[in-house]
């Protein structure tokens, strides 16, 4: 058994245990996006980032790639953080705006605004799908290609594999080809509809005795109740 | 030197023979393989994915990660003009201009008769003899635009 503070919590942990793992099994929250239970830990969204450490030489590590280690000092929801985090969001929002998955992180993470060229590129390069094909499917038909801002997820050549079976797993797991809701919006960047679609006006004044007889519209009370 | 046009199969097997069969030496591999083709036909990389029990895609991933590796085929000479920073102020872009004048193709190409290819590259790490351009391997220092006719004569016939 492995003994470290998280959130200033004594936990234990198992030999073998990464630090997102130790967390989920106390029930602390930590977002992720390409950690998956059946593969293996990848590392590369960083909504999974934690402060180790304590004072000047505390850092952000991922915890889904960080082993649990004995005396370690975790803090999953610092502001350092949730900034970073916030900023991951905006940067994969900015790559793949149209999808569902990172358009509802967003929201869930009050990210209001997209300060970075907007990319469409509908991938970001998770490695959800080349893990998926790889280790569950015995497949190896798609893999990272080229470098840099040139790299990309295909398949030998650009052309259909013959280790392919057409599966539809690295459909199925990839966060990116789940296409946002179309609401009123969506032609920009970020929808946030979800903000403030969530708790409803009538939860707290029913129909009559909302003043402005717009019973939630005008989104006062949801405002009200957030801050 | 030729640029070969079938892939040998004999060739191939004797290189992964050298490298032992070793999953570990890809990369040396697929320079010797390139040293032969001057690029990497598909072909030899579907027939090494088998000789070396690796999928094909992980050959792929590493032969596109290495500006050294190149799929598509080169020219009989390969001109490298360097564009690093210290290349970059002292004309390097101008020179680069100029090969492509020269031999009327853009950077990253190959001239349709096989002959040359344009490269471009970050750095040689020889800044104090730039700008450098490389050409089949020989280094020319202290490259100018009156320079180039000059550069290129030495390997035209």
């Amino acid at each position: 058994m492995i003994t470290m503070k998280m959130n200033g919590m004594e936990v234990k942990a198992e030999e073998g245990w990464t630090v997102l793992e130790t967390a989920k099994f106390y029930g602390l929250e930590i977002p992720t996006l390409c950690h998956h239970e059946g593969l293996t830990p990848y590392g590369a969204c960083r909504l999974c980032l934690v402060e180790i450490g304590e004072g000047p030489k505390a850092r952000l590590v991922s915890s889904c790639t960080y082993p649990a280690e004995e005396g370690l000092v975790v803090h999953t929801d610092t502001r350092r953080v949730v900034q970073a985090r916030r900023m991951m969001i905006e940067l994969m929002l900015s790559v793949a705006p149209n999808s569902r998955v990172i358009q509802d992180l967003a929201s869930k993470f009050g990210v209001t605004r997209m300060r970075f060229k907007i990319r469409n590129e509908e991938c970001i390069l998770c490695g959800l799908c080349v893990r998926m094909c790889a280790e569950q499917m015995d497949g190896k038909a798609i893999g990272f290609q080229n470098r840099g801002y040139q790299r990309k997820i295909s398949t030998p050549f650009d052309i259909r594999s013959e280790e392919c079976r057409l599966c539809g797993g690295c459909m199925y797991i990839c966060p990116a080809c789940q296409l946002r809701c179309q609401g009123p919006q969506a032609e920009t960047a970020i929808c946030n509809a979800c903000l403030t679609m969530d708790p409803t006006c009538l939860d707290f004044y029913d129909e009559l005795q909302c003043w402005m007889y717009d019973a939630g519209r005008c989104g006062t009370c949801v405002r009200e109740k957030k801050s | 030197m030729s640029v070969h046009q079938t892939i040998n199969l004999d060739t191939l097997q004797e290189i992964v023979e050298r490298h032992g069969y070793n999953k570990n030496k890809l990369i040396a591999i697929l320079q010797d393989i390139q040293a032969v083709y001057h690029y990497l036909p598909a072909e030899a990389l579907k027939t090494l994915s088998k000789l070396l029990k690796i999928p094909l895609i992980d050959i792929i991933s590493v032969a596109t990660f290495y500006r050294a590796f190149s799929l598509t085929p080169k020219g009989r000479h390969v001109a490298t003009v360097c564009m690093g920073t210290a290349c970059h102020v002292r004309g390097a872009p101008k020179i680069l201009e100029e090969f492509e004048r020269q031999l009327n193709l853009r950077r990253g190409e190959t001239t349709e008769d096989g002959e040359w290819s344009l490269e471009t590259v970050a750095c040689l790490g020889c800044c104090a003899i730039g700008p450098v351009v490389v050409v089949d391997g020989d280094y020319h220092a202290h490259t100018s635009i009156r320079k180039v006719p000059t550069i290129l004569g030495k390997y035209r016939k």
